[in-house]
């Protein structure tokens, strides 16, 4: 089997942490993932199965990854060497298709009693991510016993496995698990109908973000800060049921226009600097709620600075080690909260799977259309360099089809020796 | 360069006579060293192949640039008229014979209350000479009152909803005397039109339009208003009607409809602006609202004997010395950093004369006051033009000591420029504007915090005056924010932006296309226009439309000139 596969080299996490700042599109050549011809794993243990993926898609966290940029913290909660690819969706033993639900839970880890987060179907808080019959690893596509979706095979637990409707089709169900997310942390938001909602960044978490508030708790008023036009109008489209028209923008754009959609009062430490370029600069009042999609220390900031006094502040954008300051968090009371993963929503009083309301999300508002591009696993630093500048590319989700024909990769090129071409 | 004028014969020429401009008791004043030369009337050159290049203003920079020969024609602005030669005997004059009133001192009195109000630092542009004409004429009012033993007496600079004037601003407009005795106690102060308790709603007027004023303005014995009439479309009604009043009263002429039905702001006889604000005149005096006004006048010296004489002078009269300091001021400024050029260029002061100065009844002072401004500043014209040209300033009537952003250049050009003319705009219908101006998207925060956002936010949805008043206006006039920084900084109120847009909306609708060459095109291109780099790109771009050969007419504005267009 083929598989891309992390090893522990703490060498090339250094190389790609500075290529990936320096030349982002040598950091994958120079970094830890390599295209690698394996034996088949064996299974954890006999209620385990083997599946065959068919589109993998490539997020946020693999990228951070797999260009060593990821928090330490994640040190003892993965174990090594892993295949990345955690947005499956593949063939079962059977040849059914399936999306993978990727967190290792008690139940995959074949631990008996669960803990209270799984009893209660939430996967994502899972106390016990390290035991059972598995090694460390939070998802599917961290962890060393596992695999993960960037291969032509990988290891799940039954329980982890969806089927995937007829009507959808691969690229619509590589966007089940993302989507999950997006509306795991919609709905934590708990938005009320009268209340404004900020959401910062407009990629695939964004995206979906805004189309399950759409879906399930559209706000009053909505107000996106989207980088780049593509991103902005799929802003715009999928966030129709507001009651006023959503106010997109562009990111540095986001407090000026949160303020005077909401009235409010825009303070600056420095009057004589253009709001825009005043990185002190902020609201008396703001938005009811604000979903952090970027996970950036800037995104965080302007977070903090555009939300109301009591107000509440969701990151769900992959945060890492950064540098904020938190004044304003407790001057302000506002309450900052993490949306992870997925497990159990409360719909109109009753549980339901995430990954069940995602499916249904992503067949009612078409998000397949959201995977731009799928490349073969041969010519995976190309995929990488894509899903690392999608946005600018004019593109959302990029993803591997395992299923096209492996072609040599092309050999990587600098501009300069291109353009010498 | 040619310096000979040989072919350079007006076609037609000003409809003000030369001569004194003398108005009350004053006498036409006489440069030390010169013979009193009568000045030139305005005139239309025809462009042809001797024609040097041509001065334009570009920001803060300038363009020479030669125009086509044989469809091109260029309107010069008359000289300078001679100034009073004792101004302060005039206005005192002025005030103790007014126009269908009675004298100043017999409307004063012991324990009555006086409100001054004065027009703010919009006027003139640049900044006067110190003494500013204001602080003479309200010195003189101020002995007047106190000969009169008035002491219940309030100074408001009548700004509308333009922004709050500095101490730095008004000490430069009134004097440090007038300040320190005034503004410690509170009685010199900038107008408020945001004090609720500070206004008051004082009728209709048949048309529906509601009139709003000033509480202490309205509530006194007197109000006596001070202008300084730079072009026809001040003074009058306008000063007391928007400049005490408030957002409410000012709608009911500052829109789209009125702007359209309005050609131009600067011929009162045709101007629905002014209608709309003398009906707002008829209230006030139905209300019992006792106004003296007093309308001044200046020439159109704005660049003096010094090195910045050439910019008023005609090109084919330069001298090598003109030619010299021309080259010397131009690639100085070329080189300074946008800042420095500036703060340079906003400490120019111009050393204007004052032409004529009446007090009295609001109508008839100013009847004579307009007859004034026409004498120094029309100019007759003979038909229109396909494509007109003008070469736009650094400094417009909402950017003193601050920036001119796109908005005010739109503004300055659609508005203020092209509705420089009686009878018929210099363009014709369909016909193409042209403007140099670097046009760059930069506002100043603290002046134009509307402006930002109406850019970001507004012209990013649409350049359509109509669409933009019926969507965002209401959201903008109120806005907390904005009204904050009206009242407590020194802020144009939140609707002042989209008064800016509806200004230029008549040349909106009037014109097929809108060029300007120099301006950053991101930014040109969000205002609705066209960029161009060069004046030739402009014209070409302009051919596309308007077909080969099109005429072209450049308006040469500064000094200011009006075209009278038959």
């Amino acid at each position: 089997m083929k598989a891309l596969v992390v090893d522990y080299e703490i060498a090339r996490f250094g190389a790609a942490l500075i290529a990936s700042t320096l030349r982002p599109s040598s950091a994958t050549r120079l970094g830890p993932l390599k295209l690698k011809e394996l034996d088949p794993a064996e299974l954890p243990s006999a209620d385990w199965v083997r599946i065959a993926p068919r589109m993998a898609g490539i997020c946020g966290s693999d990228l951070a990854t797999v260009h060593g940029k990821s928090s330490r913290w994640f040190e003892t909660i993965v174990s090594f060497p892993f295949t990345p690819g955690h947005e499956v969706v593949a063939d079962d033993p059977d040849g059914q298709r399936v999306v993978v639900e990727p967190v290792l839970g008690c139940v995959a880890r074949g631990l008996s009693p669960l803990c209270t987060a799984c009893a209660d179907g939430r996967l994502g808080n899972c106390e016990r991510i390290t035991q059972g019959c598995l090694d460390a690893g939070l998802q599917t596509g961290f962890c060393c016993d596992t695999g993960g979706g960037w291969s032509t095979e990988m290891l799940a637990h039954p329980s982890q496995l969806h089927p995937v409707p007829d009507e959808l089709s691969d690229s619509a169900a590589v966007m089940i698990e993302p989507t999950a997310c997006g509306l795991h942390a919609a709905l934590s938001a708990d938005v009320q109908p009268d209340e404004t909602v900020v959401v910062i960044g407009a990629g695939t978490l964004g995206l979906v973000t805004i189309a399950a508030l759409n879906r399930w708790s559209p706000p009053k008023q909505l107000i996106v800060a989207a980088k780049y036009s593509h991103q902005q109008s799929f802003s715009r489209e999928f966030s129709s049921a507001s009651a006023k028209p959503t106010v997109v923008c562009e990111p540095a754009k986001l407090i000026r226009v949160v303020r005077s959609t909401v009235g409010t009062h825009l303070l600056s430490s420095d009057r004589s600097l253009h709001p825009d370029h005043d990185p002190h600069s902020r609201l008396s009042g703001g938005a009811d709620v604000t979903i952090d999609c970027v996970g950036s220390a800037e995104s965080l900031r302007t977070a903090l600075a555009v939300t109301r006094p009591g107000g509440r502040v969701i990151m769900v954008g992959m945060p890492g080690v950064q540098t904020v300051d938190l004044t304003p968090l407790w001057q302000r009371e506002i309450s900052l909260s993490g949306a992870y993963t997925y497990g159990t929503e409360i719909i109109q009083g009753a549980p339901i799977r995430s990954f069940d309301l995602a499916a249904e999300l992503v067949a009612a508002a078409d998000l397949g259309r959201l995977v731009s591009a799928t490349y073969p696993l041969t010519r995976f630093p190309e995929a990488l360099a894509h899903a690392s500048s999608s946005g600018s590319r004019g593109g959302v989700k990029i993803a591997f089809d395992l299923h096209s024909p492996d072609y040599p990769a092309a050999p990587m090129l600098s501009t300069r020796k291109a353009a010498r071409r | 360069m040619s310096q000979q004028p040989r072919s350079h014969q007006p076609r037609s020429t000003a409809s003000g006579k030369s001569g004194s401009g003398k108005s009350g008791t004053g006498k036409p004043a006489q440069r030390r060293g010169q013979q009193p030369a009568a000045p030139r009337p305005g005139l239309v050159l025809d462009v042809d192949r001797s024609t040097p290049p041509v001065l334009l203003h570009s920001g803060e920079q300038f363009r020479l640039e030669r125009l086509p020969a044989g469809r091109s024609r260029i309107i010069y602005p008359p000289e300078p008229l001679p100034g009073l030669e004792h101004p302060d005997e005039a206005i005192r004059d002025a005030l103790l014979n007014p126009v269908d009133s009675d004298p100043l001192p017999a409307q004063l009195f012991s324990g009555m209350k006086l409100t001054i109000a004065f027009d703010d630092i919009s006027l003139p542009l640049p900044k006067m000479r110190r003494p500013d004409i204001r602080q003479r004429v309200i010195e003189a009012v101020l002995d007047l009152a106190a000969d009169a033993g008035v002491d219940d007496i309030h100074i408001i600079a009548a700004l509308a909803l333009h922004r709050r004037m500095t101490e730095a601003e008004l000490r430069y407009c009134l004097g440090d005397r007038i300040y320190d005795a005034f503004a410690p106690r509170g009685q010199l102060y900038n107008h408020d039109a945001e004090d609720p308790e500070g206004m008051v709603m004082l009728g209709e007027t048949r048309h529906g339009e509601e009139v709003q004023m000033s509480k202490r303005a309205a509530e006194s014995d007197l109000i006596i208003y001070v202008n300084i009439n730079l072009v026809s479309m001040d003074g009058g009604w306008k000063s007391t009607a928007t400049g005490l009043s408030g957002y409410q009263g000012i709608r009911h002429h500052h829109n789209v409809k009125t702007m359209r039905n309005t050609k131009s702001f600067m011929d009162q006889e045709n101007s629905e602006l002014h209608r709309s604000n003398w009906r707002q005149g008829d209230v006030l005096k139905s209300a019992g609202i006792n106004i003296f006004q007093i309308e001044t006048t200046v020439n159109n010296d704005l660049f003096g004997d010094g090195p910045l004489s050439v910019l008023a002078k005609r090109e084919w009269e330069w001298s090598a010395k003109d030619r010299a300091t021309f080259l010397g001021v131009k690639t100085g400024l070329d080189r300074l950093p946008p800042s420095s050029r500036r703060r340079i260029l906003h400490s120019w002061e111009a050393p204007y004369a004052l032409t004529s100065v009446h007090a009295g009844e609001v109508e008839a002072v100013h009847k004579l006051t307009t007859a004034e401004v026409y004498k120094q500043q029309l100019v007759s014209v003979e038909g229109q033009t396909d494509i007109v040209l003008y070469g736009l300033p650094y400094v417009g009537p909402y950017n003193v000591n601050s920036i001119m952003n796109p908005i005010l250049v739109m503004c300055l050009g659609l508005g203020y420029f092209f509705n420089m003319y009686k009878g018929k705009p210099v363009v014709r219908e369909g016909g193409v504007l042209i403007m140099t101006h670097p046009t760059t998207n930069e506002f100043h925060p603290v002046h134009h915090p509307s402006y930002i956002d109406f850019f970001e936010q507004v012209l990013a949805e649409t350049t359509d005056p109509i669409e933009i008043e019926q969507r965002f206006e209401t959201s903008f006039a109120t806005d907390e924010w904005y009204r904050h920084l009206y009242r407590t900084s020194h802020a144009y109120h939140g609707v002042h932006p989209f008064y800016m847009w509806y200004w230029g909306s008549h040349a909106l609708e009037h014109l097929s296309q809108v060029i300007i060459v120099g301006g950053d095109p991101a930014t040109v291109r969000r205002l609705g226009f066209r960029p161009a780099s060069t004046l030739a790109d402009a014209l070409e771009m302009a051919s596309d439309v308007l077909g080969p050969d099109p005429s072209i007419t450049y308006v040469k504005n500064p000094p200011l000139g009006m075209a009278d267009v038959t």
